[in-house]
């Protein structure tokens, strides 16, 4: 199987980063705040990088979707080996309502656009939790997919995966084209270092608008009211 | 007695102490560095080097001239390590960017409101601040100078500048000829026992015709380049103190946006300088900036800096503004207070000193900011005719600029700084606090710093401490958890990490000292000058004595450990860029 891997990077408030809820309720404080990709984003990254390295597949696309600063997520991707990016645009109120179903939409518009071969992406995200991004896109494309993947190998036109499971290891094989979600024991991201960094500024970034895609990201949420988890009370023995 | 045999666990893997290429571990491994050409090297993205960096750009427009500028600097984004009170002077920003306000720059907070007391445990003592002293804010705004950072790294990348966050500048590169060719940023992928990982990648190469340091106080790779070029033999040494500072959400009755409260005095005693700030900044909502500083020539090893902020809070003079409040940040950095005393040699071949790292604080001012701009203006205009010279006008590969330390020294900067040169030291008599507040009230007002002389600092902080058994134990209130709290869920509040499976970057020259003498002389003050918990002297697992637990996740870069440390056995080295702390317009 050669061709093209659409890999998603979210970025997302770093981890180590304390949580504050906006004093309105609508949210949570993001101005300012360190962000960092996603985690099992990176975990994507690395491994479609590891499939072009083993010349499996041809090039790696990143894709992310958010404001003008997403942008500095792809070029991390970038940095790390990806080939090039999309910037879907998305800012303003419906970037604080863009969830997994209109995002699924997007790559699921994407993958036809730039006929993908396999699409990977994390898991989920480490802000929403949701978990539910690679499951949509797959369903919307009518493609197979493996989730939770902690090994991955590519056998003629077909997929080797070993997920992990409440009960274990489950070993599947799936068809190509496919979307694959990273499990946190997939691999270890490589560093994104300076001289790639640097190269990564002469590789090309497009940003494009949902609308072009034919993608309406109106959701169908409305968040009523986010708070801080109630206050820890004492135990008692 | 016996004494049972003691072998002290391994702390320091870190190359530096371990010299890899003598290492069997790292037999065989590729160590050859990718290396990149630049014309001007700026280590460091604060207001020092951001200022020198934009002043650089505009010379280059102005003249038409093409100049690559690069920047390196720690922390994962421009202002994430930044940390301040702060009252800005905007004296430097004006001459830099004309138009600041214009291009919104976040000077949102003129000051309205001057006020300075001295404590007592239970009351106040108002001081007059009468036109003249150093101490007076009019025209000043108060500002969360990470956002200033941030917004002056935009300007910056506006002009051209290639700034790269995330990477931190580990060695300092050389030319045969001794003079400074660049640096050399961190290696990525060594574990915390000192051996390669799969990942491991070298760090890369910045060459430059001229290299600007501008680390901040008491830079890491400042301290190798006093030794290299013996920057220091003329000066006295640096001293500094530690500023803690939190950040805090009020209620808006308690609001007074424009007041700046200044306190010296309780709790701290006489004979040990420091004092308190708050702030009430006006951006839209009841935020305001507190902290406290603590000189870090205090002599008793069981000060805390940290619980001596946490309890001033509770003075009933400042506890009524944050009752109601929500605590939402914390911090920490030492600062330097040496004045014009203290200010090194600025420049050696190859290579300039900039902002707090060589130190131009205005110490009664409380203000460095505008200096270390400037100075950092003046360096970029010193460094600019000689790098686009028909020829390159130097006896060695690396451009020496001492033009840059001549203008320095007619320049505002040295003139300020001499004005106030014998305040600080004043306050090193009998009296203390008391003598140093008369002396600035007596001979600073009425003679402005024009009294023929110089008075001295004590020597270095790190020989300041007294042995434990001379001192008494301070007796410090438990955290309420509602105005004070634990150093635990401070440190939370910085956003500090680390990438875990790394050397310490908290190096040791000897593991075995710090049992044997911070903790058996000294009873380990780190434990208690750390304002992140860094430093813990834990039981061994055997049962007989102690050992040291070097926390380095929680650093938060702020260097009073490599300053205080009484066997100066510490070394801070920089950890993997894109750690430490992760202010937001601190």
């Amino acid at each position: 199987m050669s061709g093209r891997v659409l890999v998603g990077v979210k970025r997302v408030i770093d981890y180590a980063v304390k949580i504050r809820v906006k004093p309105d309720n609508t949210g949570v404080v993001t101005d300012g705040v360190k962000h960092s990709m996603n985690p099992f984003c990176e975990i994507a990254v690395e491994e479609a990088v590891k499939l072009k390295e083993k010349k499996l597949i041809k090039e790696v696309v990143a894709v992310s979707c958010g404001p003008q600063q997403s942008q500095e997520t792809i070029r991390t991707a970038l940095a790390m080996g990806a080939d090039r990016g999309i910037h879907v645009d998305v800012s303003g109120k419906d970037y604080e309502n863009l969830g997994p179903l209109q995002v699924s939409k997007i790559l699921a518009a994407l993958a036809k656009q730039e006929d993908a071969q396999l699409i990977l992406l994390g898991k989920q995200a480490i802000d929403d939790d949701c978990n539910q991004t690679g499951q949509m896109t797959a369903a919307l494309l009518d493609w197979p997919q493996g989730t939770f993947a902690s090994e991955v190998s590519l056998e003629g036109d077909k997929i080797n995966l070993v997920r992990e499971i409440d009960g274990g290891l489950e070993h599947i094989k799936i068809n190509t084209p496919a979307v694959i979600t990273a499990d946190l024991r997939l691999n270890t991201p490589r560093y994104a270092t300076l001289p790639n960094i640097m190269k990564a500024k002469k590789k090309k970034i497009v940003t494009v608008k949902p609308a072009d895609l034919g993608v309406d990201v109106t959701s169908r949420l409305e968040v009523l009211k986010v708070e801080e988890p109630p206050q820890r009370q004492a135990g008692r023995v | 007695s016996m004494l049972p045999l003691m072998s002290t666990p391994r702390i320091t893997t870190h190359y530096t102490i371990h010299p890899r290429d003598k290492d069997p571990r790292w037999e065989g491994v590729e160590m050859e560095r990718f290396a990149d050409e630049a014309d001007v090297v700026i280590v460091g993205g604060g207001p020092a080097g951001l200022a020198a960096a934009i002043r650089l750009k505009q010379l280059a427009n102005k003249h038409e001239k093409e100049l690559r500028v690069c920047l390196v600097e720690k922390a994962p984004q421009i202002g994430a390590h930044t940390l301040s009170g702060a009252c800005l002077e905007p004296s430097a920003l004006t001459e830099l960017i004309p138009d600041w306000k214009e291009r919104g720059a976040p000077l949102n907070t003129p000051v309205t409101e001057d006020v300075f007391s001295i404590l007592t445990e239970k009351y106040r003592i108002p001081v007059p601040i009468l036109p003249g002293l150093p101490m007076q804010n009019h025209g000043n705004y108060i500002v969360r100078m990470g956002n200033l950072v941030r917004w002056l790294g935009e300007q910056a990348e506006e002009l051209g500048v290639e700034l790269y966050p995330g990477y931190a500048a580990a060695e300092v590169l050389f030319h045969e000829d001794g003079s400074v060719k660049g640096i050399a940023t961190n290696d990525v992928g060594i574990a915390k026992d000192g051996s390669p990982k799969d990942i491991f990648e070298r760090g890369m190469e910045l060459h430059a015709k001229v290299t600007l340091f501008g680390e901040g106080c008491h830079g890491h790779l400042a301290k190798q380049l006093y030794n290299k070029f013996n920057l220091r033999e003329n000066c006295e040494p640096q001293t500094y103190a530690i500023g803690l500072k939190e950040l805090w959400m009020i209620d808006e009755k308690k609001w007074r946006p424009g007041r700046v409260e200044h306190s010296v005095g309780w709790p701290l005693d006489r004979n040990t300088y420091g004092g308190s700030f708050l702030y009430h900044l006006n951006e839209g909502e009841p935020l305001v900036a507190l902290g406290f500083v603590v000189g870090l020539d205090y002599t008793n090893p069981y000060l805390s800096p940290f619980r001596e902020f946490q309890r001033w809070k509770h003075h009933p003079f400042v506890a009524p503004t944050l009752e109601g409040g929500q605590r939402i940040a914390y911090g920490a950095r030492a600062l330097n207070e040496g004045g014009c005393q203290s200010i090194p040699k600025l420049t050696f071949p190859g290579g300039l000193l900039i902002g707090c790292s060589p130190g131009f604080m205005n110490v009664p001012k409380i203000k460095g900011t505008h200096t270390a701009m400037k100075s950092g203006m003046l360096a970029a205009e010193a460094i600019f005719p000689k790098l686009t010279a028909e020829t390159l006008d130097s006896e060695t590969a690396g451009l020496h600029v001492p033009e840059y330390a001549e203008n320095l020294k007619n320049s505002w900067v040295w003139k300020e700084l001499y004005a106030v040169r014998n305040i600080r030291p004043s306050f090193h008599n009998y009296f203390g606090l008391y003598g140093g507040m008369i002396y600035t009230g007596i001979f600073y007002w009425i003679f402005r710093g024009k009294e023929p002389w110089t008075l001295k600092h004590c020597g270095t902080d790190a020989n300041q401490l007294k042995p434990a058994k001379e001192c008494t134990p301070i007796e410090y209130p438990k955290p309420d958890g509602k105005i004070s709290f634990d150093l635990l869920s401070s440190v939370a509040l910085s956003g500090t990490n680390h990438e875990g499976d790394q050397p310490p970057h908290l190096t040791l020259k000897d593991d075995s000292i710090p049992v044997a003498r911070n903790l058996g002389i000294y009873d380990g003050p780190e434990q208690r000058f750390c304002p992140a918990g860094v430093y813990e002297y834990v039981p061994l697992d055997t049962g007989n004595g102690m050992r040291l637990q070097i926390n380095a996740q929680n650093c938060v870069h702020c260097k009073t450990c490599d300053i205080k440390d009484p066997s100066q056995n510490i070394n801070w080295v920089v950890p993997e860029g894109g750690g430490g702390p992760a202010y937001n317009g601190m």
